[in-house]
């Protein structure tokens, strides 16, 4: 029997969606509220209502080039995100629909590496790196981005084939589908919303990730992850110039996010209601 | 197509071969306010030598040591000059990771260079890095208060004493806590501090046999002193506190007196930012009654060229003209001698202008050259460094022993316990070192 919803139980799972939804994104708030404080505002402790100074991000602009590492975040980030999706394709079909008996182990493996703390192969990959001569330029970055976030493409994208019935391939096949054609234009499309958000998240993450893009670039390459690390002071205030850094970083991606938001909601649920 | 069109795109191939030609030095650096100002000036350099351009890459101070300490230990070529404090130098250096700074031209004036500054820069006689600015530590407190609480500070304070003057002067009706101190974890920070202070209470990180000392007398007062002073007359919240937030407070007034590093002061007195500008002292950073012993807390930061570098020689042509006399006067002309750099050269306190523009110009030389970090504690040692230890395996052991400090300015943890801790932890890993066999 179903569930009456009345108004009350919406009243109270709107306000809880609400509350959830501000407090997550509070931290993105506080900076765009910290960037428009002036820096002695910044420290002096908590407020909501800055005096709305754009002096901060007139000092971010004349002090360091935003273009460069901006363009550089794009090619990163759409970059590795194609040939994330370029190997997942072919990878996540062939353990959806043709599994092994250790095609398991083999997803395990693959997530396993996620669970390594990235500082420990810190030297081995800077050596790598420096020996192909991959240090500071973006194809290097493009391959390691792309390394980093494999394993999650292929996991999202073999949750969401699974849920397309074999059946739909066999009769494609019966029909003189080839492998090529098979996924092309008949996995695929049917994959779309699925694969549509495992781009956007995986954009996200590229353009977000800090750790290697900071680690192994200088000048060249450097995205925007670095252009927020360089206003980080030792001595003397920083945090409102640091906060007009971050909105700065922050906003492309977001303004992304925001109208994307119905591809990413539908596709991340996609397959949970049968 | 016309000779002038041919001689017009002649020009431009050989503009644009000379660009091509130039030679990029890529420069790591921290944010601060001198090198940012720096960055400023470069076109001054690079209109000199136009055969050269400049890359910078500007990064959080623990980021920027990681970044180059990883860059240099695996020869990566990444940087052709590298802003690094004193404490890497000697390291660096006799690791072989650095190129000598024996040639820096004719003009450069390496005998101006204050005595104590050069010397953290030396390894067997030879220079390894140009210092770009450089600090000490030194008492910056309001007169006004003091005056109100019917003090003098004397001209060589002792510990004693501004226990004392910090008690009477705050007045937590006002918000008004007598004294600020660093008690954020780290190697860098409270550690800076409880390490300066303990070296004047005649206490030292290691005797001669590299066994560490935190089960002597000496630590277990200095650590009590601090932690009861923070406790009765410092700001709620003190373990938290690094730098920029005692910067913060005393700029805001709400700090009787500040002991950090001198560089501050320029902040303090500026009367954009601080509202209490025309009412600082500064004296000399404090010792305990009887102990002949300043703290000895010396820094600097400085370029030097990994040893990877394949552009030595204009490598060699900025660093001399980032630290010369000359870009002194530029940064003067441009922007006033209160903004020059500090601390690294002779000839800056002998300037009238400068000392004019910079009143605390002649407290900040005489704890610059109090500070002697070849000896910096009262009992003999086996290392050098004032406010830090200058060994490799120092940054982890400073952080953890700041941790566990920091823990007792928090009120979780006692003065016995921390030190009996830090003496265990530091002897563990010093014995795995091999400094301990």
């Amino acid at each position: 029997m179903a569930r009456s919803v009345t108004t009350r139980h919406k009243v109270i799972a709107t306000v809880a969606a609400w509350a959830v939804a501000l407090l997550i994104f509070f931290p993105i708030l506080y900076t765009v509220v910290t960037s428009l404080k002036t820096e002695p505002e910044a420290i002096a402790g908590f407020n909501l209502i800055p005096s709305f100074t754009l002096d901060n991000y007139v000092t971010v602009q004349t002090q360091r080039d935003y273009i460069k590492p901006f363009t550089n975040s794009v090619i990163l980030s759409v970059g590795s995100t194609i040939l994330a999706l370029i190997i997942g394709i072919p990878s996540a079909w062939a353990m959806a629909f043709s599994p092994t008996k250790r095609t398991k182990d083999v997803l395990m493996w693959m997530l396993s590496t996620k669970m390594m703390p990235a500082v420990a192969v810190l030297v081995p990959i800077y050596l790598m790196f420096r020996d192909f001569g991959l240090l500071d330029t973006r194809i290097g970055l493009t391959i390691m981005l792309t390394l980093i976030n494999l394993p999650i493409v292929i996991w999202m994208l073999y949750t969401y084939f699974r849920e397309i019935p074999g059946e739909i391939l066999e009769a494609a096949r019966m029909d003189g589908a080839g492998l090529w054609q098979e996924i092309v234009y008949v996995l695929t499309p049917m994959a779309v919303p699925g694969i549509a958000s495992t781009l956007l998240l995986n954009i996200i993450l590229a353009w977000n990730e800090s750790f290697w893009t900071i680690r192994l670039t200088t000048a060249t390459a450097a995205p925007l992850t670095a252009f927020i690390a360089s206003f980080s002071s030792p001595q003397g205030l920083f945090w409102a110039k640091l906060s007009a850094a971050s909105t700065m970083a922050i906003a492309p991606i977001l303004i992304m996010g925001w109208f994307s938001q119905k591809q990413l909601v539908r596709g991340l649920t996609f397959g949970a209601v049968k | 197509m016309t000779f002038k069109t041919i001689l017009l795109g002649a020009c431009s191939a050989l503009a644009f071969s000379g660009v091509a030609s130039a030679e990029t030095l890529t420069i790591a650096t921290v944010n601060n306010g001198d090198m940012i100002r720096m960055q400023g000036l470069t076109e001054d350099f690079t209109s000199k030598n136009p055969d050269i351009q400049l890359e910078w890459v500007t990064l959080e101070e623990n980021v920027l040591r990681e970044r180059v300490t990883t860059d240099i230990a695996t020869s990566g070529g990444q940087y052709d000059i590298m802003t690094i404090g004193n404490y890497e130098v000697p390291i660096w250096a006799k690791q072989g990771w650095l190129t000598e700074l024996a040639d820096l031209g004719e003009d450069y004036n390496v005998d101006d260079l204050l005595p104590s500054i050069r010397g953290g820069l030396t390894v067997d006689g030879k220079l390894y890095a140009a210092p770009f600015y450089g600090e000490s530590a030194m008492i910056m407190y309001r007169k006004d208060l003091f005056e109100k609480a019917g003090l003098e500070m004397p001209e060589n304070p002792t510990w004693e004493f501004i226990g004392e003057a910090a008690r009477k002067i705050t007045d937590r009706s006002q918000d008004i806590n007598g004294i600020c101190l660093r008690g954020k974890a780290g190697w860098g920070e409270n550690m800076a501090f409880i390490t300066a202070l303990t070296n004047s209470f005649g206490g030292r990180w290691f005797d001669e046999n590299w066994q560490p000392q935190f089960d002597q007398p000496e630590w277990k007062e200095a650590l009590q002193f601090y932690v009861d002073l923070m406790k009765d007359a410092g700001p709620a919240g003190a373990s938290s506190n690094g730098f920029n937030e005692n910067l913060t407070l005393f700029q805001q007034g709400k700090c009787g007196m500040w002991i950090d590093a001198t560089v501050a002061a320029s902040f303090v007195s500026n009367p954009e930012d601080s509202t209490v500008a025309d009412k600082v002292g500064y004296a000399i950073f404090p010792s305990k009654e009887g102990v002949d012993n300043h703290g000895n807390w010396l820094w600097s930061w400085n370029l030097a060229i990994p040893a990877s570098s394949q552009k030595v020689d204009a490598a060699k042509k900025f660093i001399a003209w980032a630290t010369s006399e000359d870009y002194a006067e530029l940064v003067a002309s441009k922007e006033g001698w209160a903004n020059v750099p500090p601390g690294t050269r002779t000839s800056l306190y002998e300037n009238e202008q400068y000392k004019e523009a910079a009143p605390f110009a002649e407290q900040t030389l005489a704890a610059m050259q109090a500070a002697d970090i070849t000896k910096p504690t009262v009992e003999p040692v086996p290392y050098t460094g004032g406010q830090f230890v200058a060994i490799p395996e120092f940054q982890a052991i400073g952080t953890n022993v700041g941790q566990l400090f920091s823990a007792v300015v928090a009120g979780q943890s006692s003065v016995d316990d921390a030190l009996s801790q830090a003496q265990s932890a530091t002897v563990r890993e010093m014995t795995r070192a091999g400094y301990i066999k």
